[in-house]
């Protein structure tokens, strides 16, 4: 570590995870003085509970973003899976048990993915446009031929995983807190994508086709199948957060989900991950969200009244990704 | 020998491609629903419903041809909105004489233009001073432009206009709606701004190699600069059309027109990666998209079969432009004989 | 030339290939030994790179037949020749910038074993003991993106040895090279050779791989023209060879006694980057700027039409000072600049080739900011028939020209302009040997018609060949000034590099 920082001393401390996780404790330490209730289990376990779904999301998308592509339609694919699993379950099974309406979701998460996956993978069209299209075509499939009502009366098995909890309890100052077993999920997905991007060789290709897509030909990657795994696996991501988010919510709302799109890239973004592919991080992913989700939910607490949380998240953008990329501009200036 | 390079340059173009697809959606439509579909009063309700999206494309596909892209253009079109409806409604009741209340819309008309001019100018210096990526940039100030509309308003729609605002919107002109003689005078001129003109030459260049526009000594800031500024000018105005139909500004009003705009310029043979495009091109592809949203309305289904087909026509359109450069005929030819 | 060779690594006979109607290789023999070094030499379009792609298994021939290790192959594929030991090593390199060169070295390797895990410390060893082996000291876990160009040449060098190479074929492996980067590369080649690893070098730029090389061959339009041992060779006779023809000796004329001083540059300093800068330039003169890459030449270039900003100093033209770091405003002074990297810097390769000239003269034949079409393009036309452009349809894209061709596109898109001064970085990079005679001709052309000509490049037979005077820049500094001709190429290196 100490040798990166010493290869990288102006890297380390422009680098995007540093300014967000700043600017995080800064958020936090104005909320904590503004209001000393902020910082608290509660608070924290809230906060936790909400970044679940983004952060799933987040790490999808930071994927799609190393390989030098982006998504805009794993909302849409989340949306499906879920819904679609929920009516299934309904309609054959209602008393099927959680794991198997996760697994089901999961699965249907990753074959709407895999049609990404041959639309960027096969025939090479970008990947922008391709998963805007793909994101009407999914969320218009879903609501004219599967449905369009909330459906509230959930199968008892997703209503039963929402009340799955890790810990519980009151705090000294009475307020509730409960750490759902959700968490896990989101716990599992980072160690999971951590050993895929890290540890595998096809994770190292991920990064290498993002780094360039020729090189990655010529040395022999199979770039068509490491692309299709990509959105395969953000496919099956979104799956397991669409149906994650209605168990929690308690209810299958085929609307919801679309729009957040543009909040799970910012946060992506905002963690260093760049357009043009290659790079992109865990840590700083999920500092992102971390951030989007402050922003979102605790906004007022510092002062900022919520009409303008719009306002702060792309400002947010803006300065986050204009910092570095200002930097990076006159450094090359300098140099040249 | 020219002439068959002319004639075959213009087969090949995907604007012949497209124009054939309109044709055959209209053919289509009307033998499917003849009665309804060629009916004048089907056919004026579209003119008056296809403008506000197809301006945004226009905006749009400039920025595109940069090789940039503008996600701002709903936010911009309902900031606008939201300032010149706050203007009216604060000095312009619905009962005021028409020249008082004139006089106050070509204000707030004004301002909205501004608005779209600062906003496209905020843009276009953050990813030419700043160096962010368009799609990054636009991301970000769309977030902070549909944000300011809502701080403005607290979210809800400003209305109460005098009645002269709404003949931009529903109005119409020796019998033509005027939404519509609005989208055709952008898009005529913006034309003539990309085929006549230095700027036109000088945007097309850039977005075929941005590099070599510097090394050619092109004011590149410049160029970005207005590029972003007239896609923000034609946003607002679009969004004073969305006004006068909605008889209100809203901040979320016309959330779906971006995947239109986006889905249109594409559709329209746009170079997603800059340095071609064509207006003709982007009024071929709102005609299409126009008749078979129409059609299907026709045919009673639902809007939200609307939006699979939309999503549905686009990748349709891409796999055709894709296969028909990478695989097939002189596409393959060509890459073997460079070797 | 009948049976197969029996110690030859690689034995190609009869090789012909067809595309559609046109012959890119006619009936050409080619064959490798272990730990030898051959050049591949051929003007652009003669076929050299049909061969190495058939060799490498890109493509298949249409006749002729190959032998890997004295065994018949049929129908070789990017795999099997891979696993033959048979290395490409493009000109761009294909590495991954994002990635460290420990795992930018391993990573073929560690696909070939088929391996779902990826194995970092596997990876490290292998990339220091291969890094080992050719004598080389490169931080294992840099980014490749932060090296410089001869380091991330030799991590594919390693790269390409990691995968147990028998044979390394290098694609213009000194085009990016300085003269010193090239004598270390040659060092290594032969430490290779030694090892029994046989390289291929495939290049029109000549002469400098010439003394590590014991076989030349010489391919023309798809045929063999002549083979032989190198010490058979000179530059001159390579040359004659490519082209079938020879290249005149040619002095340059004097300057006008008359001339003027027009551009004056005084002071020009940019920290880290090059400093006190001073020189004259005369209408009608030619003056060359030389270098080691990192030497200050090519962003002194960019400063001078200002491409990039010097922090003090000053730029005059006819006693009238130019805006520092202003592009336009250097433009307007009627400096001009062809870039070093036509295809990303000069060109709009996608865009017709009438356009690309006429994009310099814009604002000339706009009113209003409507263009005259029809003026317009035919000023282009006129330049594109003046410098000689062989175009069959100026609609056409730029990129269907070949180099030679292209190099006077971007060269008629500044003439048009009138230039006064005109900047050409690298002006044949690229180009093959024929266009690059016709490339100075222009030159020397212009510098008579009283431009003022700066050429800036490490080709040293190019400079000695235009240049009234030579500049040579070494960490930033102006270290010496040579009146052209009055010295040789060897001398001139030397001075270079010492």
């Amino acid at each position: 570590m100490t040798r990166i920082i010493k290869l990288f001393p102006k890297g380390f401390f422009t680098s995007n995870e540093t300014l967000v996780a700043v600017v995080i404790i800064a958020f936090c330490a104005i909320a904590t003085l503004s209001d000393p209730l902020f910082f608290s289990v509660t608070t924290v376990s809230d906060l936790l509970r909400a970044s679940i779904v983004l952060g799933i999301f987040a790490i999808g998308a930071m994927l799609v973003l190393v390989s030098g592509g982006i998504d805009v339609s794993f909302t849409a694919v989340a949306v499906s899976a879920m819904y679609m699993t929920t009516v299934f379950s309904l309609g054959f099974w209602p008393d099927m048990p959680w794991y198997l309406i996760f697994t089901i979701s999961i699965f249907l998460g990753a074959c709407l993915g895999a049609i990404n996956g041959v639309l960027i993978a096969l025939f090479g069209l970008p990947t922008l446009i391709v998963t805007l299209g793909t994101l009407s075509v999914f969320r218009g499939f879903l609501l004219t031929f599967v449905g369009s009502e909330r459906i509230s009366a959930l199968p008892p098995e997703m209503r039963g995983f929402s009340r799955m909890v890790i810990a519980r309890g009151t705090t000294e100052g009475g307020s509730f807190y409960s750490l759902p077993w959700a968490v896990a999920a989101l716990v599992f997905v980072v160690v999971l994508t951590w050993f895929i991007l890290q540890k595998t060789v096809l994770g190292r290709s991920i990064f290498a086709i993002g780094g360039s897509l020729e090189s990655a030909r010529r040395v022999g990657i199979n770039v068509r199948a490491v692309q299709f795994f990509v959105y395969v696996y953000v496919g099956a991501l979104a799956g397991l957060a669409g149906i994650i988010h209605a168990s929690m919510g308690r209810m299958a709302d085929p609307f919801s989900l679309v729009g957040l799109e543009l909040s799970v890239i910012a946060a992506v973004v905002l963690g260093g991950a760049r357009l043009i592919g290659g790079y992109g991080t865990l840590t700083g992913t999920l500092l992102g969200v971390a951030l989007i989700i402050l922003v979102q939910n605790s906004l007022i607490v510092v002062g900022i009244p919520s009409t303008w949380q719009s306002v702060t998240i792309g400002m947010l953008i803006l300065v986050g990704t204009g910092i570095p990329a200002y930097q990076a501009k006159r450094a090359a200036a300098k140099a040249a | 020998m020219k002439q068959a390079t002319i004639s075959s340059r213009l087969i090949h173009s995907p604007e012949f491609r497209l124009a054939i697809i309109a044709l055959a959606v209209f053919v289509l439509m009307s033998v499917l629903s003849p009665d309804r579909f060629l009916s004048s009063q089907n056919l004026t309700s579209m003119a008056f419903q296809f403008p506000e999206f197809a301006i945004l494309a226009l905006a749009v596909m400039l920025t595109m041809m940069t090789g940039g892209i503008d996600l701002s253009v709903v936010g911009v079109a309902n900031l606008s909105a939201v300032v010149a409806a706050t203007i009216l409604t604060q000095y312009a009741g619905p009962d005021m004489s028409v020249g008082v209340a004139m006089k106050w819309y070509l204000i707030a008309f004004a301002a909205a233009l501004l608005v779209g001019a600062l906003a496209g100018l905020a843009n276009g210096a953050l990813v030419a001073y700043f160096g962010l990526p368009p799609i990054l940039a636009t991301l970000g100030s769309g977030l902070v432009f549909t944000g300011l509309a809502i701080a403005m308003t607290g979210g809800s729609a400003v209305m109460g206009f005098p009645d002269i605002v709404a003949w931009l919107g529903n109005g119409k002109l020796i019998g033509v709606p005027v939404p519509l003689i609005v989208f055709v005078l952008l898009a005529i001129g913006l034309h003539i701004l990309l085929t006549k003109t230095g700027f036109g030459l000088r945007v097309t260049m850039y977005g075929a190699n941005p590099l070599a526009a510097m090394f050619a000594a092109i004011n590149v800031t410049a160029l970005i600069l207005r590029v972003y500024v007239i896609a923000g000018m034609f946003s607002s105005v679009a969004g004073m059309i969305i006004m006068s139909r909605a008889n209100s500004a809203k901040a979320d009003y016309g959330s779906s027109y971006l995947l239109l705009a986006v889905l249109i310029s594409v559709l329209g043979g746009v170079n997603p990666y800059g340095g071609y495009g064509r207006a003709i091109g982007i009024v071929l592809a709102v005609l299409s998209m126009q008749f078979l949203s129409s059609g299907l309305n026709m045919l009673q289904i639902s809007n939200f079969a609307r939006e699979l087909i939309w999503g549905g026509l686009l990748i349709f359109v891409l796999l055709i432009n894709t296969i028909d450069w990478a695989s097939l005929g002189q596409g393959r030819k060509n890459s073997n004989k460079s070797g | 030339m009948a049976s197969a060779n029996p110690h030859a690594f690689i034995d190609m006979k009869g090789i012909t290939k067809r595309y559609a109607g046109v012959t890119a290789l006619d009936g050409v023999d080619f064959s490798v030994n272990a730990g030898e070094a051959v050049c591949l030499v051929g003007e652009n379009g003669s076929g050299k790179s049909t061969l190495i792609k058939i060799l490498s298994g890109v493509e298949q021939p249409t006749d002729g037949e190959i032998f890997i290790n004295g065994e018949q192959r049929f129908n070789l594929d990017p795999r099997a020749s891979s696993a033959a030991g048979v290395m490409v090593i493009f000109q761009d390199f294909s590495l991954f910038p994002n990635l460290s060169v420990a795992e930018n070295i391993a990573f073929s390797t560690q696909l070939s074993k088929q391996n779902t895990l990826f194995k970092k410390r596997n990876a490290r060893d292998l990339a220091r003991s291969v890094l080992q082996r050719i004598g080389v000291d490169i931080p294992l876990d840099t980014r490749v993106e932060s090296l410089p160009v001869a380091h991330k040449q030799l991590v594919a060098i390693c790269r390409a040895l990691a995968c147990e190479a028998r044979l390394i074929i290098m694609d213009e492996p000194t085009t990016a090279l300085t003269e010193l980067e090239v004598h270390s590369l040659l060092e290594i080649i032969r430490r290779l050779k030694q090892d029994g690893v046989a390289v291929v070098f495939v290049s029109h730029k000549l002469a400098e791989v010439l003394e590590v090389s014991e076989k030349v061959f010489i391919l023309r339009n798809g045929k063999n023209v002549v083979e032989g041992p190198a010490t058979d060779f000179d530059a001159a006779s390579l040359t004659r060879h490519m082209t079938g023809r020879d290249l005149p000796q040619v002095t340059v004329s004097a300057i006008s006694e008359t001339s003027q001083t027009l551009l004056h540059v005084k002071d020009l300093t940019k920290a880290g980057v090059f400093e006190d800068i001073n020189f004259e330039l005369r209408a009608g003169e030619i003056l060359g700027i030389t270098g080691l890459l990192g030497s200050g030449r090519t962003p002194l270039a960019k400063a001078l039409f200002g491409l990039t900003k010097p922090d003090s100093g000053r730029i005059t033209m006819d006693a009238k000072v130019i805006p520092l770091g202003d592009p336009l405003a250097s433009a307007t002074a009627r400096i001009g600049y062809v870039p070093e990297d036509r295809l990303t810097e000069g060109l709009f390769l996608t865009q017709s080739i009438i356009r690309n000239v006429a994009v310099g003269r814009l604002t000339a034949h706009e009113r209003y900011g409507f263009l005259n079409m029809k003026s317009l393009n035919a000023e282009a036309d006129i330049w594109l028939n003046r410098l000689k452009v062989k175009a069959p349809d100026i609609e056409a894209p730029v990129q269907s020209l070949s180099g030679g061709n292209q190099q006077r596109v971007a060269l008629a898109r500044w003439l048009a302009r009138a230039p006064r001064v005109l900047v050409l970085n690298g002006p044949s990079v690229g180009v093959d040997v024929g266009s690059k005679a016709d490339i100075h001709n222009i030159i020397r052309e212009l510098a008579a018609s009283g431009i003022g000509v700066i050429v800036i490049s490490d080709d040293l037979p190019e400079l000695l060949a235009t240049c009234h005077r030579i500049l040579v820049m070494r960490n930033g500094k102006i270290t010496d000034e040579i009146k052209g001709a009055s010295i040789s190429e060897e001398e001139l290196a030397h001075r270079l590099a010492s």
